[in-house]
């Protein structure tokens, strides 16, 4: 089978539609249980548990995030100490300047370690999604336009070491999948 | 006997099912069309009437505040020692309003209350047009906005440097922080949903425009995983700074040393009624579009029923603040802080004083009764009290404390110039365009969320151990 009459295009993989995000659930555990690696989901919103079904890791995204907000804290602590208590410490209305006015130094910290951390989890979530990005292959498939409104969909890219066009056709037909077609990078 | 009892449980069961979120059966593309279509179908004609008021309206603020700057803060109502007037009164104003907003897309979102998925994207929508509003005020209230980087700690050869020890300081990086994060929380909200519209578009504009947006989203359950993560942790973080916000607004004022500001009250007091102004207009704007928009079977009445019983509590707390302020300056034996009091409530401000109380405290009580919880009409009328109220709450805490100062020679009134009041007014211009600019663009309701609260969404939804799964456990978004 070809997209658009195109047979000389690079395989990307192929994708195949279930019907509902139950069904795209069991078949997920499927896939995983049948030992593939380089495949997807595809589903108009998160589907609870998926990560599990598919055998996925948690995100490391919190990592990242932890140490955006470490570094926000530091930045805050030292943007704040060394100018006002020792590099030119501000003496106003007679009050103190030495280490024992830290508290009021705490508001600002606290909005740099939410400053940082929410720039890195925003932008963090886009890098590791490899986002932004012009095009992708799978975009080339007509009925790929569904998954943001109601479709549901898988795609096993030809990359994966067990990806074979007849045995994971037959297995995609055995998880109930139906519009199994090759998909073509261009 | 023993079928009376089961049909007495099977009635109890009955009684105890959670209301849909969803109303009548709506199905995905039903959701996916209903809500893209509002920005896909050619603007109806009430959209161009009140676009160009409101954007006449924003053109009036903009000429007053260039004529602020171009003369000087003159221009405004202010004296010695009402240093502090109608400009910092509509800067707590609009970012209280900011608030609800954040509250209804972070903290309902952490403690798993799924209805506020068809409210949040116009919520934080509006925090963010809110929050544009507020900062007009203190960047033009400073007189020399050319100054005004002096705020940034940048080196430089003036021998200045930030007192970082001070509220007003603190406020600069709050009140930037808070925007900075309601924009990058609402803008990862909208990925998805940009997708969405760029995989219906049908011409190249909103295809190019849609498809920037978008990022390149694929749905790809890889990619849900980061996201959903990466969307967990910015609600885990807005939601201490959406507390921290007007707490440290509250400190402009709780740290000083002027009667009637300096109380230990003021951060949750700020916080609650922060909260409470910002539902009534998160109301005040979605109850006209979702009748525009037909949005009944997304934002239903239970909706409009649970906002309604927020702005009670927080309405309810708020004159326990107002109560308790009177209290503490009673027991606190400081006849300073008496007298602000007591000229408060019956001084030359007694009717703004009183006003605030009928609008914030007494209004909202009819919120007890179902019936004004159900009727559209009466929701719509006590929240135009809460906002009237909530802005003559700063006006009180602000103006009232600073008429009368430790000097009687130095007591003085307020009386706002025209530059005072149309550059308020027209903020209001600037608000509402904004939010009409944004349901004509954008899916003013959270597309792929309100789907992932419908039953069908539910993983196991169909299967046989459904019947132990209880009624309404549906799919969470959170984990």
């Amino acid at each position: 089978m070809t997209i658009n009459g195109n047979t000389q295009a690079q395989l990307f993989g192929m994708g195949a539609e279930v019907p509902t995000a139950s069904a795209l659930y069991q078949a997920a555990e499927r896939v995983r249980d049948a030992g593939y690696s380089r495949w997807d989901v595809y589903s108009p919103f998160p589907i609870h548990g998926m990560d599990r079904a598919m055998g996925l890791k948690k995100s490391w995204l919190s990592a990242l995030v932890f140490i955006a907000g470490i570094t926000g804290l530091t930045i805050a602590a030292a943007l704040q100490f060394y100018p006002s208590s020792i590099e030119y410490p501000l003496v106003v209305a007679g009050k103190p300047t030495d280490f024992f006015t830290v508290p009021a130094f705490f508001p600002i910290m606290f909005e740099l370690t939410i400053l940082l951390s929410a720039f890195t989890a925003t932008f963090g979530m886009l890098a590791l999604n490899g986002l932004p990005r012009w095009n992708h292959p799978i975009f080339n498939w007509d009925l790929f336009k569904k998954v943001s409104n109601d479709g549901f969909f898988l795609a096993i890219e030809s990359t994966d070491p067990k990806f074979d066009e007849e045995s994971t056709r037959a297995m995609l037909e055995s998880v109930g999948a139906k519009h199994i077609t090759l998909i073509y990078g261009d | 006997m023993a079928d009376a009892i089961m049909q007495s449980r099977e009635a109890a069961a009955e009684r105890l099912k959670r209301a849909p979120l969803v109303t009548n059966n709506r199905s995905m593309s039903w959701i996916t069309n209903h809500v893209a279509s509002c920005t896909e179908k050619p603007a109806p004609t009430w959209w161009w009437i009140a676009f160009t008021l409101s954007s006449s309206l924003a053109l009036v603020s903009v000429f007053c505040i260039g004529y602020l700057i171009s003369t000087g803060v003159g221009v405004w109502g202010l004296n010695h020692p009402v240093g502090w007037a109608w400009d910092i009164t509509n800067f707590v104003f609009w970012i209280g309003i900011g608030h609800a907003g954040t509250l209804i897309s972070a903290i309902l979102f952490l403690t798993r209350q799924k209805w506020r998925t068809s409210i949040n994207r116009a919520a934080e929508a509006m925090t963010l047009f809110a929050v544009v509003c507020a900062g007009i005020f203190p960047a033009v209230h400073v007189g020399r906005i050319w100054m005004v980087w002096f705020l940034a700690p940048v080196p430089n050869s003036n021998a200045i440097w930030q007192n970082f020890r001070s509220p007003l300081l603190w406020d600069v990086f709050a009140v930037s922080t808070y925007f900075t994060v309601s924009v990058l929380f609402w803008y990862t909200g909208l990925i998805p949903d940009l997708a969405t519209l760029r995989d219906r578009a049908t011409n190249k504009f909103r295809k190019f425009f849609y498809g920037i947006g978008a990022l390149g989203w694929r749905g790809g359950n890889r990619q849900w995983k980061h996201y959903e993560m990466a969307y967990l942790i910015l609600a885990g973080l807005s939601t201490p700074l959406v507390l921290s916000v007007h707490s440290v607004v509250s400190f402009d004022f709780a740290t000083s040393v002027i009667p009637g500001w300096h109380t230990t009250i003021f951060p949750p007091y700020f916080v609650a009624g922060a909260i409470f102004g910002g539902f009534a207009m998160v109301l005040t704007i979605m109850l006209p579009a979702r009748a525009i928009f037909g949005l009944h079977d997304m934002i239903t009445d239970d909706h409009v029923d649970k906002m309604c019983k927020i702005i009670l509590l927080t309405g309810s707390i708020v004159g326990y603040a107002y109560a308790m302020e009177f209290f503490i300056a009673w027991y606190g034996g400081n006849m300073y802080e008496q007298y602000a009091f007591i000229n408060r409530a019956t001084g030359p401000y007694w009717w703004a004083y009183w006003t605030m109380i009928f609008c914030n405290v007494v209004a909202p009580q009819l919120f007890w009764f179902r019936f004004f919880r159900r009727h559209v009409l009466s929701v719509f009328i006590v929240c135009m009290f809460v906002n009237t109220g909530m802005w003559f709450e700063r006006f009180v805490i602000i103006v009232t404390s600073l008429h009368r100062d430790f000097l009687p020679s130095s007591w003085n009134m307020f009386y706002p110039t025209w530059v005072d009041i149309w550059t308020f007014v027209g903020t209001f211009g600037i608000f509402f365009a904004l939010f009409l600019l944004f349901i004509r663009w954008l899916p003013m309701i959270c597309i792929f969320e309100v789907k992932a609260v419908l039953p069908e969404a539910d993983p196991h939804h169909g299967h046989d151990d459904q019947a132990h799964a209880p009624v309404g456990a549906l799919k969470e978004v959170a984990h």
